[in-house]
């Protein structure tokens, strides 16, 4: 008797945890979506700031963030990919294998800001590319590049070893067989890892404060080497500087709804390839 | 023809492959270099253990002791929130929840660890420490609870993935021996399922703090920013990753503030690395005692 009652009093607490963590973390989503809502409109996403970042859109916020993050994709899919491949199907000895699978951990588990100081000492002094998207995109390249290297891994995993040797035993070399048989079924497991990527990378603040970002801007971005405003800096700044707080958290506000709503779709869009994916290898075997 | 292409792709691959060490290399050599400054004119422990930080007096006093204890403060605080939540949460979905319920939590989970962190920043700066201020009647919100109240809900989805990998590796066979033995569900959960996972959910607590520690926009906007030795939980604080965060803006390039900043990003650097090789070695062990390999 004594210990159902145990059970019963353990199983509530477990089920205790896991109500608490959904209601916080609801609680966040349900105050940004009810606050943010009514600051949405078509001239919030298409218009740029005006009167010092009272009135107007925050267009070029958003434009910085998506430029930020396809830059960052962009340097950071051939190296992820490559590097995958090379541990996966070239089998190289074993001591370059751990030599590589520890600094991709390590790199990790680097702290974001670190990150940052280290593409503000690199990009932006040392190869003098500036406060621009050209040194925050690389920034936020290198730090993506490990979630990219594993995601890949574990696609090019998945592919099932007959697939391989049917195609060696016809006759293809091995890069013939990397590029017509195990990259294109690998290839949803590769995307699912890249849009949970760009829904990181889309996000971060920290490592684009000193390499990438300013509060304000005159319009557009000209090159990658202008600076450039992005929607996770422009929360922070719109919170921090200026001289109209209220106003100012309203547009945060929309800002952090416009964030949380891309970074949450592209999650929940990975997921649902992934799962999709599962379903397929699933009955096709 | 053939062997000699591909011999240069293979050649192509082995040096890209190579890149996330040159990264890590490199992230180490600029802390370094650029830390190496401050150490050579102030020294290394009294710019560890020096008491005061005030980069910006003349003289200026450059000691980081307040900053390390702060970080660890906000992140011990943290973790007592978010291991209890996010570890009690894996083992209701791994354990008790049925398979419908199984195929809505895990994902919801996996979505919200996805939150930017400058999210919850702003959600503790307009919400929480308001609300803590009220509730405590302290003179600010923005306290080192406010921080670790604010990171421990932000990892706790991160907590409760990693926990719940960990728990997907203890075999079947584990819960039927219990089972058959006339254990009940509660007794093979709390005896042999929590030690069998043992430590592979520590790895997950380690990494749990290795990003708390390191997490910086959340403890930037919501901790308070006062570089003073903490002495109670409801006081303002200024953890090493809000100091870079704040601070690098203001600097000068060059400066020995700036070298400062630096070399606490050194210090939060090699704190990490060592979190990340205890967790890396623990795990190893684990998948060993399991008979998992590797």
């Amino acid at each position: 008797m004594n210990n159902k009652i145990k059970q019963q009093f353990g199983f509530f607490l477990l089920f205790l945890c896991i109500l608490i963590t959904i209601f916080f973390l609801g609680l966040i989503l349900y105050f940004v979506i009810v606050q943010g809502v009514g600051v949405l409109s078509y001239e919030f996403l298409t218009q740029i700031p005006k009167r010092s970042m009272t009135a107007g859109g925050v267009a070029p916020a958003i434009v910085g963030t998506f430029y930020l993050t396809l830059g960052a994709i962009i340097f950071a899919i051939p190296l992820g990919v490559a590097c995958a491949i090379y541990l996966s199907e070239y089998n190289p000895q074993s001591v370059v294998i751990n030599v590589i699978r520890i600094s991709i951990n390590n790199l990790a588990g680097v702290p974001s800001v670190v990150f940052g100081l280290f593409g503000l000492a690199v990009f932006v002094k040392y190869l003098g590319f500036g406060v621009s998207i050209l040194s925050g995109s690389l920034t936020l390249g290198i730090m993506v590049l490990p979630g990219i290297i594993s995601a890949t891994q574990e696609a090019l995993l998945a592919v099932p070893q007959s697939y391989r040797e049917a195609s060696l035993a016809l006759g293809a070399t091995l890069w013939e067989t990397i590029r017509k048989v195990v990259l294109p079924s690998a290839l949803p497991g590769i995307l699912t890892g890249i849009i949970l990527s760009i829904g990181r990378v889309a996000g971060e603040t920290a490592p684009i404060m000193f390499t990438a970002a300013t509060f304000y801007t005159r319009g557009y971005p000209k090159s990658i080497f202008s600076e450039v405003m992005a929607l996770p800096y422009h929360i922070y700044a719109l919170m921090t500087e200026g001289v109209h707080p209220e106003v100012q958290t309203k547009i945060a506000y929309g800002c952090a709804l416009i964030l949380l709503i891309l970074v949450l779709s592209m999650s929940t869009l990975a997921i649902i390839l992934r799962q999709r994916q599962r379903g397929k290898t699933y009955y096709g075997t | 023809m053939h062997k000699k292409k591909e011999k240069i792709i293979r050649w192509v691959f082995s040096i890209l492959a190579f890149s996330s060490l040159f990264f890590l290399v490199g992230i180490t050599i600029t802390l370094f270099t650029s830390g190496l400054p401050v150490f050579r004119e102030k020294g290394i422990l009294e710019f560890i253990l020096g008491k005061e930080w005030y980069p910006t007096y003349n003289p200026p006093a450059f000691g980081i002791l307040p900053l390390i204890m702060a970080s660890f403060l906000v992140t011990i605080g943290a973790v007592m929130i978010c291991v209890p939540l996010g570890v009690g949460s894996a083992l209701f979905i791994n354990e008790l929840a049925n398979h419908r319920q199984k195929a809505i939590l895990k994902p919801i989970i996996e979505i919200l660890a996805s939150i930017p962190s400058i999210v919850y920043g702003f959600f503790g700066m307009v919400l929480v420490a308001p609300c803590l201020q009220k509730i405590f009647h302290l003179p600010v919100g923005q306290t080192a609870f406010t921080g670790s109240l604010v990171l421990g809900i932000m990892a706790t989805p991160t907590v409760c993935s990693i926990s719940e990998d960990a728990l997907s590796f203890v075999p079947q066979s584990y819960r039927e021996a219990s089972l058959a033995l006339g254990g009940n569900r509660w007794q093979t959960l709390t005896r042999v399922i929590i030690p069998a996972a043992g430590s592979g959910l520590s790895t997950g607590i380690i990494l749990g703090m290795s990003r708390a520690i390191g997490e910086t926009m959340t403890v930037l906007m919501v901790t308070g920013g006062a570089a003073i030795i903490p002495t109670s939980f409801f006081q303002p604080v200024r953890p090493m990753t809000a100091t870079i965060a704040a601070e690098m803006g203001e600097t000068v390039v060059g400066s020995i503030h700036y070298h400062a900043l630096f070399a606490i990003g050194l210090v939060l650097f090699l704190i990490t690395l060592l979190f990340n090789i205890i967790a890396e070695i623990i795990s190893r062990r684990y998948r060993l005692k399991l008979g998992l390999g590797r």
